[in-house]
């Protein structure tokens, strides 16, 4: 068969996402975001999340439609997230997309988010947007995945390293976060902070004006009884935690507070940051080297983080893991790269979904299509 | 003409609605299925839709449009049967109305004969109902009347209107008036069921159905009812109960 015209529909947290791919080049990435109205709570809102993904989902789909120069008939396979994300918003984007998969005929493949967020490495085109595919070290640009490829997923909803052996069928949860996801410990720190929502680009302009090694925040999970060595590596050795980080800087605040003196925000906000990217980067780095991975892939919203881009490109570059930061209109939740997954799914023959899958918030990553 | 309906405000339901071959004449169901099995919405109605063209006959291209329950209705559930109509109806490239889902018992109501003013109550949780409050009695022919399309011969004629509502609220706010739906077995000291010696069931254990919201949007769509069809958006009638943190109170910028 031709490459597969896939439509990829994605509502597992606040952006309403329709993007359309066939094989892996890039036809349109269409995104609602509901960002502006969880502005005044600090973060995200599931209930605020859902309602807007349905006001969204027809206009968007248009949207898509109209920019690939496509019709729904010409599509061959209607993808969509199933999980893991807020359930509520998940059941509106699978609602919908049964919807037109039962009317149009087309098969239906649910699919799972973060897998998504690395199949999107696979597209072209994805210049469209902003800069394109940057990487630490230069290869032949080829849509195909890397031998030894490992996925850093860092944002709002989660925080997550996966091995990926295959996008269709051999993919593996090496660590995540225990509590608090990346994203979200920024989203809390900067409400803390008073420097507004989203957390990410708040702290990251104001971290610019600050000394990273103001504080000593705690790197979470890296004491040596939840690390374990190499060979008896422990129960958190590749596992973050970021919820102890975010009481350490509000302590450090209220230190200030109670002296009548002015927070140093800009030193604090650096200084939060470099716990979170230091933590995150070299956990990331070692289980690529612990489990042979040579190539690394960066996804999610954070993934916009200067800060996070600039270290873990330092510490690639020094363990000759190639790294590969898809554009960030890539990174963040999107369509377009549901599609892009979905594309390999029908590529490599998988079964489409059943008409009757459930939403399923908690999906495990290693489930790559339900 | 024939339409889909789907509701799930409550349980949830599907029918497939047709114009009789006699001009005038009530539209017929030629098919029409529930469940009321609680959070199973999304995956029994897609499939439910499926199984209904089939055993039909029908290919969705032929349908002249979609009707959906536009609540209200627990949010979660509702936002199914709503998202699920919109896909569908870009899917056939068809026309999609909203039918408020408590019109559906006030329809049930008429055909069991009932007269003069009631409510029509649903499950709201947190120990509130939705409620509206409709009239049944002789109407000119301007004020819509639901399931007395065949009799639609000349003024004037026995029908229901909408009177006030949807509303949200506790059961003891409600006016005091007979009562069909869900508020009368929830709340059976504060509300009054109506007689209803025409009923197929206790009015207690009514809950919305597709089979009526396809019945009024036919009506609608036939130029034989007013002011049924509504935009097929959720009638939430709750804001979505986000609060502003503490931290953020009081906090310039
Ligand atoms: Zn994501």
């Amino acid at each position: 068969m031709a490459e597969p015209l896939v439509l990829g529909i994605e509502t597992s947290c606040d952006e309403t996402g329709v993007g359309i791919v066939r094989g892996t080049h890039l036809l349109a990435n269409e995104v609602a975001s509901s960002m502006e109205e969880h502005v005044r709570f600090g973060g995200v809102i599931p209930e605020i999340a859902a309602r807007a993904h349905l006001e969204s989902f027809t206009p968007t789909l248009r949207r898509a439609l109209a920019t690939a120069g496509v019709q729904l008939k010409d599509i061959d396979a209607i993808a969509v997230t199933a999980g893991p994300g807020l359930a509520g918003a998940l059941m509106v984007g699978l609602s919908a997309a049964k919807g037109l998969a039962l009317a149009t005929g087309k098969p239906l493949y649910g699919i799972n988010h973060l897998v998504a967020h690395v199949a999107v490495g696979l597209l072209e085109g994805g210049h469209q947007g902003t800069s394109r595919t940057e990487r630490s070290t230069g290869t032949v640009e080829s849509p195909v995945l890397a031998p030894n490829t490992a996925a850093l997923l860092v944002s709002g909803g989660h925080t997550e390293i996966l091995r990926v052996g295959s996008l269709t069928d051999d993919v593996e949860l090496i660590g995540s976060t225990i509590d608090d996801a990346a994203g979200e410990a920024y989203d809390k720190t900067a409400r803390l902070l008073g420097l507004g929502y989203p957390g990410g680009p708040a702290i990251d302009q104001a971290a610019k004006k600050g000394d990273p090694t103001a504080f000593r925040f705690p790197r979470g999970l890296t004491m040596p009884k939840f690390e374990g060595t190499a060979e008896n590596p422990g129960k958190h050795r590749h596992n973050w935690s970021f919820s102890g980080l975010k009481t350490a800087v509000a302590r450090a605040a209220e230190q200030f507070q109670a002296q009548g003196l002015a927070v140093p925000t800009a030193d604090i906000a650096a200084s939060f940051q470099e716990a979170v990217v230091d933590v995150l980067t070299s956990k990331a780095v070692r289980a690529c080297q612990e489990h042979g991975l040579t190539s690394l892939l960066l996804g999610g919203g954070v993934a916009a983080n200067s800060r996070l881009r600039e270290l873990l490109a330092q510490r690639c570059a020094t363990a000759g893991i190639t790294l590969r930061v898809p554009p960030i209109p890539l990174c963040t939740d999107n369509g377009a790269m549901v599609a892009a997954l979905g594309a390999q799914l029908v590529g490599a023959g998988a079964p489409a979904s059943s008409l009757a899958i459930p939403a399923d918030s908690s999906l495990q990553a290693s489930r790559i299509l339900i | 003409m024939l339409l889909l309906a789907i509701d799930s405000s409550a349980g949830a339901s599907l029918a497939l609605i047709r114009s009789g071959n006699v001009p005038d004449a009530a539209p017929e169901v030629l098919h029409s299925a529930e469940t009321q099995v609680p959070n199973a919405h999304a995956e029994w109605l897609a499939p439910a839709v499926t199984e209904a063209l089939t055993e039909v006959g029908l290919r969705g291209e032929e349908l002249d449009g979609v009707v959906v329950g536009a609540g209200p209705g627990p949010f979660t559930g509702l936002r199914v049967g709503l998202a699920l109509a919109h896909g569908l109806a870009e899917g056939w490239d068809v026309p999609l109305h909203g039918v408020c889902s408590l019109d559906s018992l006030a329809l049930r109501a008429d055909d069991a004969g009932i007269s003069g003013q009631f409510l029509a109550t649903s499950d709201a949780r947190r120990r509130e109902l939705y409620w509206a409050r409709y009239e049944s009695a002789e109407w000119a022919p301007e004020v819509w009347s639901p399931g007395k399309s065949s009799e639609f011969s000349g003024p004037p004629q026995a029908g229901c209107r909408l009177v006030e509502g949807p509303f949200v609220g506790p059961a003891e706010e409600l006016p005091d008036l007979p009562s069909v739906g869900a508020g009368l077995w929830l709340y059976p000291d504060q509300l009054t069921s109506a007689e209803l010696a025409g009923a197929p069931a206790d009015p207690a254990a009514w809950t919305p159905h597709a089979v009526e919201l396809g019945r009024l949007a036919h009506g609608a769509l036939t130029g034989e009812l007013h002011g049924v069809l509504c935009a097929p958006r959720p009638l939430y009638l709750r804001d979505s109960d986000a609060k502003v943190p503490a931290q953020m109170k009081g906090r310039a910028g």
